[in-house]
């Protein structure tokens, strides 16, 4: 009897074994679920958190939004931000005398620094991605970017100028347009 | 660094010539890892050998410790919260949980109802994705290979969701004190939905593909049975008291958020070995589903961030508290202590996995040496966690 009972439960055994291979088989010939990757690419790219990037403004694309508040620095857990804001220009000499001429009348010089940052120093080696500078920037002039193929040799590949990324960018996307600049200017 | 007890010489460090001091005549100690494969990530086990059995084992951590309470003294509370992600890889969003409502607890903040559903449906889709992980791992540690694969392509569909509302896929800094960073979107909703009904179709496949296969049942059917007393003794939690009868979860037990308003079962096994913990595992998927499904239904519209919630310069009120939500791997705990300062005073982080390790030590004496590195992954360690 015994043996019997052990022969029914090998023949059980080896059927589980049966049915295992019956589900590998089927998936064995349905469609490959998976990529090969550098001739085909994913198509979740999109809402992945890329390293940082300054977003223009209306007017001028290129243009940070950002006004050197400095706001994305102290709020990042951990210091990976740097905004360097722009000196003012050097006066010109009517200029100096109409702001002497403002503080003899006692009326208040409007600072004429442009402001947006001259330099947006970002160390990605750094970053955590948890988007807290995003979150408490008061004019919103940060967001990531989806580049998910961000590869380097050394850490310092990963230190970022913000704006001159923004800048390349606005080489990259009108050529013609930075050729036909400087001959404008000429004419004026 | 193997060792025979009758040579005089000890070759290895503090740790192994400690533990060789009572080991036993002609006996061997075996170190295995910190970069052994079949150990986690970088957790080192001593092993004292009789043949092949297990006389003695000791696990040796501190191999990643990264200073996550230190670093909570240097930081301010929404500073925080992208160490919570770190911690532990598997469930990071049960961890983002822990904190912040422990934060949210000490200041008194209320959450908006939407952010509750958006924070239980986020943190279940992470668990199933958790115990992919595991799952897969484990039976990688067996020696079967495919499973992972099956494992990880459920898994790439949890974190392609998560990925949308959280931007990341592994170290999400998802959660905001007073809410979440972002809303689940109706894309976001309509890929949940679907996700629903494919990994319920899955379940049946990974019981007839895996859990019935003989070679798995042999291998894992009564080893490393855990006595409910061993479990209460070393405070294990999780899927391992569970798996031994203890029917012990934080979100039955100790509710939070708007669990007490969803309908789920806390699955136990009386079965105590490798086994029982493995079925728990298996049926919390199928109740995580239930969950994410009823609040689907249940979640309301609205705000998913409170007003005025807490910018990176907010100090936390004075006061001491403690949180603790239901990882994956079991009771995470926060104990806050603030004394209004800028920073946080102190943050006690209770892992799972440090007290489900401990108890490895008693429970693998005597077993084979297979066996044991069977206990070991039954426990579903994360090493991140166990360190912190």
């Amino acid at each position: 009897m015994n043996a019997i009972k052990q022969a029914f439960r090998t023949v059980s055994d080896l059927w589980s074994l049966m049915v295992g291979l019956r589900v590998t088989g089927k998936y064995f010939v349905e469609p490959q679920r998976t990529v090969r990757y550098p001739w085909k690419a994913v198509s979740t790219v999109g809402t992945f958190k890329g390293h940082l990037e300054l977003v223009g403004g209306t007017k001028d694309p290129f243009k940070p939004r950002c006004i050197s508040c400095g706001m994305c620095a102290i709020s990042c857990p951990s210091g990976c931000i740097t905004v360097v804001k722009r000196k003012p220009p050097k006066p010109t000499p009517e200029e100096e005398k109409a702001v002497a001429e403002a503080k003899t009348r006692g009326e208040k010089v409007k600072d004429q620094t442009p402001k947006d940052p001259e330099k947006f120093l970002y160390d990605f080696s750094l970053c955590s991605l948890c988007g807290t500078c995003m979150e408490n920037c008061p004019t919103g002039s940060l967001r990531f970017s989806h580049n998910v193929y961000v590869a380097g040799y050394s850490r310092n590949d990963f230190q970022y100028d913000l704006v001159l990324q923004l800048r390349e960018a606005e080489a990259q996307a009108k050529p013609a347009r930075r050729e036909a600049r400087p001959a404008a200017e000429s004419e004026a | 660094m193997t060792r025979n007890a009758d040579m005089e010489q000890v070759a290895g460090d503090f740790y192994a010539e400690n533990f060789a001091k009572d080991a036993s005549e002609g006996s061997l100690i075996l170190n295995l890892g910190p970069q052994h494969p079949s150990t986690h990530g970088v957790l080192r086990v001593l092993v004292e050998l009789d043949g092949e059995y297990v006389l003695r084992a000791e696990p040796v951590i501190g191999y990643l410790h990264r200073m996550h309470e230190k670093m909570a003294e240097v930081k301010t509370a929404a500073q925080y919260i992208p160490n919570m992600g770190r911690v532990d890889y598997g469930h990071a969003i049960a961890w983002n949980w822990a904190f912040v409502g422990a934060v949210e607890r000490l200041a008194g903040i209320e959450v908006p109802p939407r952010a509750e559903y958006v924070r239980v449906i986020t943190c279940e889709l992470n668990r199933i994705a958790s115990h992919l992980l595991w799952w897969g791992a484990y039976l990688l540690d067996l020696g079967a290979f495919t499973p992972i694969m099956y494992a990880f392509d459920d898994r790439e569909k949890i974190l392609d969701i998560l990925q949308s509302p959280t931007g990341a896929r592994l170290t999400f800094s998802y959660f905001r004190i007073g809410g979440v960073a972002r809303d689940l979107d109706e894309d976001c909703v309509k890929a949940i939905r679907e996700f629903i009904p494919w990994m319920r179709s899955r379940l049946p496949m990974y019981k007839e593909f895996v859990s019935d296969n003989i070679i798995l049942r042999r291998r894992i059917e009564g080893v490393g049975v855990f006595e409910p007393d061993l479990c209460r003794r070393y405070g294990a939690t999780g899927p391992v008291s569970r798996g031994s009868g203890l029917a012990y979860d934080v979100r039955r037990d100790e509710p939070y958020s708007v669990y007490p308003k969803l309908d789920f079962v806390v699955p136990t096994s009386d079965l105590m070995d490798a086994r029982g913990r493995y079925d728990v595992r298996m049926e919390e998927m199928a109740q995580s589903l239930n969950i994410i499904e009823s609040c689907l239904d249940q979640m309301p519209e609205g705000d998913t961030l409170v007003k005025g919630a807490p910018k990176p310069s907010w100090k936390v009120p004075k006061g001491e508290t403690y949180f603790a939500v239901e990882g994956g791997r079991g009771k995470i705990g926060v104990h806050l202590v603030s004394d209004g300062g800028k920073n946080m005073y102190r943050v006690k982080l209770r892992s799972p996995s440090y007290s489900n390790l401990s108890l490895f030590a008693e429970a693998s004496r005597g077993t084979l040496l297979a066996d044991a590195v069977a206990i070991l992954g039954s426990l579903d360690l994360i090493i991140p966690e166990i360190d912190r």
